[in-house]
């Protein structure tokens, strides 16, 4: 009966079917057409019975910054998971642009197809140069007959340079990973997601134990990334929300409480109750 | 540009590697040139253990390349390197031909014992030396690859795998212990009359296989350079240090960790293929669990993680067993464990680093 009816649907003529058109590829241009780059609709998670996100629904627009907060638990970094594919949900759906389904790929698949990601504690290679971190992380081929036998071509070493300057850490080029400050690993770690070239960044607590100049240089760098990028940044530190948020979202029990600007938000009864009222 | 990449950039393998070229040259002329009573005489003995040890230099190298780069502990690479041994013990069993104990023109002896009537289907076509070879690199290159494939698929990490792989190297030993395995039960395969039609017990032949391993090793040493040395190698790196950073850098880490373990397998197999004839006999007992530990125990006290360092590990170790197993051999297996134990917490990145170590404090001064 079912395959019948099926069938009977793909007769229909008013409707155009994914099958029909060429295959959504991850290098061709993400579908963006009607606003949002991501659309992370009725996501549920759980653990043990425990429900990290519970029908969280969010959409991202092309070139947005978008800054998430929450309290601890809220979710924040399951939705991070869910979306680079590390998570499966227990349900819903995840697109990025129009026609990708995100729930279908596999990590590295998603990583290079333009969602970078970078982590709560600063992960960098240690034992590697500056300079190597970056080269790995540059948008590339990346099996593995490829990188044995091909070094990086002139104009992604020009990129890597580009990328070098804008996190400031020309100098350090040569320097091996493991011996930059905490703040220096945090820009390489976001230097690595600029040289993938991906469309939407997703930060996770960036300013973590950074100095207040630091910080500062930190947020000058993610608002100039946005427009060129979509970046989602989830952080704790409330001034630097402040310093940088146009639009918030603010999670709690694993789905939205609120959404607008920071004003909003802040003068929400709800949010007052559950976050800034602590 | 590739001779700076593989070779000049890397000062301690220049070393060891121009020794390793020195014993091949030297070592043979003084064994076969020089009369017996010269001082200068090498004698048979030496030969034969300096081609043993080049072989586990190079089955070292294998280790270390898939521990100290990949970071991937495998406690059965006894298995690769026994593997290997078995299909060249295949091939120089079969060039026994008529001149085994029953005179059988195609069985072994061992099978004639059996009652078996006919060659079983996968001793077919180990008379011809070229396909036994392609068997030592397939075979074990096979086995690593579906084994490998199925670990890293299930992320098996660490100490998991270590465990696992020390079961399949266990487990092939209880198989080939079997006489219905067909692969001669617990004696082995022995009592080799020559290879490629040079007598194995010919003094030339041994100094010939000395060289083989010798070449053997160089080039695998070589192909371990161009991989650490290459893009791959450092996504390699990258891999051991943090795992899903590289995942969500784009890249599919398992199939880094195969490819790397599969050759690594391979590499291994070669060291068994070449250790074979040179010592006469292969036999289950290869397999064991232990040796496997002793393998990483070569690696760990070399220096992990140093390609050279590997070489310079296993000749010591091997040159310390050598040594202690003549004078008392009771002590060898406490040795070895102190030996491990001391160097992991010593010398982290073993005698290499130490060397290194010493080395800088002497600039200094």
């Amino acid at each position: 009966m079912k395959t019948t009816e099926q069938l009977r649907e793909t007769w229909r003529r008013d409707q155009v079917f994914d099958f029909v058109q060429p295959a959504p590829a991850f290098d061709s241009v993400v579908d963006t057409t009607h606003g949002p780059i991501l659309y992370v609709e009725n996501i549920s998670v759980s653990f043990d019975g425990f429900k990290a996100l519970n029908n969280l629904d969010l959409y991202i627009d092309d070139g947005e910054l978008r800054c998430i907060i929450g309290p601890n638990g809220a979710g924040k970094t399951t939705m991070m998971d869910v979306i680079t594919g590390k998570t499966k949900p227990d349900s819903g759906s995840i697109w990025f642009g129009q026609r990708i389904d995100l729930l279908k790929r596999s990590e590295h698949e998603i990583a290079r197809g333009g969602i970078g990601r970078k982590f709560q504690k600063p992960t960098v290679f240690e034992a590697l140069s500056v300079f190597e971190n970056l080269e790995l992380a540059t948008a590339s081929r990346k099996n593995v007959w490829y990188t044995l036998n091909h070094d990086l071509s002139g104009e992604q070493r020009d990129r890597i340079d580009e990328v070098l300057r804008q996190i400031g850490l020309t100098e350090h080029y040569h320097q091996e990973a493991g011996a930059l400050s905490h703040g220096q690993k945090q820009w390489l770690e976001i230097g690595m997601l600029l040289v993938q070239n991906p469309r939407v960044l997703l930060v996770d607590e960036p300013v973590a134990g950074m100095t207040g100049e630091e910080v500062e240089k930190t947020a000058e760098l993610l608002t100039s990334l946005a427009g060129r990028h979509s970046v989602i940044v989830v952080e704790h530190d409330m001034a630097f929300v402040r310093s940088i948020a146009r639009k918030v979202t603010v999670l709690h029990q694993g789905s939205v409480l609120a959404e607008g600007s920071m004003d909003q938000v802040q003068n929400n009864p709800r949010v007052i109750e559950v976050y800034l009222g602590e | 540009m590739l001779i700076q990449r593989l070779i000049l950039s890397d000062r301690g393998g220049m070393v060891v590697l121009g020794l390793v070229a020195l014993m091949a040259i030297v070592v043979p002329v003084l064994n076969l040139a020089v009369p017996t009573d010269s001082p200068f005489y090498v004698s048979n003995f030496t030969v034969g253990l300096l081609g043993k040890f080049l072989c586990f230099a190079l089955l070292a190298l294998s280790v270390d390349l898939i521990w100290g780069y990949a970071g991937i502990l495998s406690l059965g690479h006894g298995a690769f390197f026994t593997l290997g041994g078995y299909g060249m013990g295949m091939y120089l069993m079969r060039q026994i031909g008529d001149r085994g104990v029953y005179g059988h023109p195609e069985l072994m002896d061992f099978m004639v014992v059996l009652n078996w009537e006919t060659l079983p289907w996968y001793w077919q076509g180990f008379d011809m030396f070229w396909f036994a070879m392609l068997m030592v690199l397939l075979v074990p290159g096979l086995l690593a690859l579906v084994f490998g494939w199925l670990a890293f698929r299930s992320r098996v990490t660490g100490v998991y795998f270590a465990i696992i792989t020390q079961a399949l190297t266990y487990a092939l030993m209880l198989a080939f212990f079997r006489n219905e395995m067909g692969f001669g039960g617990n004696n082995g395969l022995n009592d080799f009359k020559d290879i490629l039609g040079f007598e194995l017990s010919a003094n030339s032949t041994r100094a010939g296989l000395m060289i083989a391993s010798a070449i053997a090793l160089i080039l695998g040493y070589l192909a371990c350079r161009y991989i650490v040395t290459s893009r791959m190698g450092r996504v390699i790196v990258a891999i051991r240090d943090a795992e899903s950073r590289t995942r969500f850098s784009g890249y599919q880490v398992e199939s880094y960790k195969l490819w790397l373990f599969v050759f690594s397998a391979m590499l291994a197999a070669v060291a068994g293929a070449l250790y074979v004839p040179q010592v006469g006999i292969i036999n289950p007992g290869e397999f064991s669990p232990l040796n496997s530990i002793e393998m990483v125990v070569w690696v760990a006290t070399g220096g992990r993680g140093t390609l050279f360092g590997a070489l310079v590990g296993a000749f010591s170790v091997n040159y310390a067993k050598t040594f202690f197993t003549t004078f008392s051999p009771e002590t060898w297996l406490f040795i070895l464990g102190g030996l491990f134990v001391l160097v992991t917490l010593f010398m982290p990145k073993g005698l290499v680093g130490l060397a290194g170590r010493l080395l800088r404090k002497g600039d200094k001064k």
